[in-house]
């Protein structure tokens, strides 16, 4: 296994970044991202620039719910679950 | 990340004896969030209202039938989805995921694959100023990102349903899963990156 006795590229260290964050890589595979790392300012730059995206993404809220679709969706459950043969 | 119900077997439970105080509390966590994974498949903001009203009416219709095996979230995506695939005509499971490849751009390394222009480290984008600045332009690359991966990252990363739950709503692999999940957020790093400290990568 040639590929895992060499060190990784940038180029390679970023494409495993969601293998890595997802826990997908093998442990030798981890290792050797972990290493690159280590020794690579920019690539462990970069790996917490995609955590700062997927928090960010993660604080998009939804918006809130307008009375008028509440009242709407109210509606529909009265008339399936009163009537529901009725319904279709 | 976002609200969830409380605790849902009771909530199950109190749906099923068609309790409305149940459907109000179910309905305001949800109904805008699938709306906005609605949007994932349907072009218009009223296709969405009506594939997420479709999903109420399914869930009203099939709450004896659920059983459980999922999360109540996972089965409200899942009908969502499927019922948002019907709307659309295209069934984005049957589309390619594309052929594996960099994502982030080969113009950024050198022959050797070390970086040409290294990202300059951010700032920490924890705050909520600079959160209120970015996240416009991360909502603006999602949208413009290919349906599927558009799809992964809004369940995954917008939602927090985990990979497993995303599988399960979209009805893929596991592995096309995590390619779409990182060329989505791949470019959306990208599109947020020069307003994070004012360079381009």
């Amino acid at each position: 296994m040639t590929f895992l006795t060499r060190d990784l590229a940038c180029q390679q260290a970023v494409e495993l970044v969601t293998d890595y964050l997802e826990g997908r890589l093998s442990r030798r595979h981890r290792k050797r991202f972990e290493r690159h790392l280590a020794g690579c300012p920019n690539c462990s730059a970069y790996l917490d620039q995609i955590r700062q995206t997927i928090n960010l993404t993660g604080q998009m809220t939804p918006e809130s719910l307008e009375p008028a679709a509440r009242d709407e969706l109210i509606d529909l459950f009265r008339k399936y679950t009163r009537d529901p043969d009725q319904a279709d | 990340m976002v609200r969830a119900v409380g605790n849902e077997a009771d909530l199950l439970g109190r749906l099923r004896e068609h309790d409305e105080t149940a459907f109000v509390e179910l309905v305001e966590a949800y109904h805008t969030r699938l709306v906005r994974f609605a949007q994932t498949f349907v072009s218009s903001g009223p296709a969405a209202e009506d594939v997420a009203q479709d999903t109420w009416v399914a869930v009203i219709k099939g709450l004896e039938r659920f059983e459980e095996r999922s999360s109540l979230q996972t089965w409200l995506f899942r009908i969502c989805a499927n019922r948002a695939r019907t709307r659309s005509g295209i069934d984005y499971r049957l589309l390619p995921i594309g052929a594996p490849g960099a994502t982030v751009g080969r113009d950024h390394f050198d022959s050797k694959g070390a970086w040409i222009d290294p990202p300059e480290p951010w700032p920490d984008i924890d705050d909520r100023l600079a959160a209120a600045t970015l996240a416009p332009l991360a909502l603006a690359a999602i949208d413009g990102l290919p349906e599927p991966q558009r799809q992964v990252v809004t369940l995954r990363d917008v939602e927090g349903l985990s990979s497993q739950e995303t599988c399960e709503v979209l009805s893929i692999s596991e592995a096309n899963q995590r390619v779409l999940l990182h060329r989505a957020r791949t470019r959306v790093r990208a599109a947020i990156a020069p307003a994070s400290r004012g360079g381009s990568t």
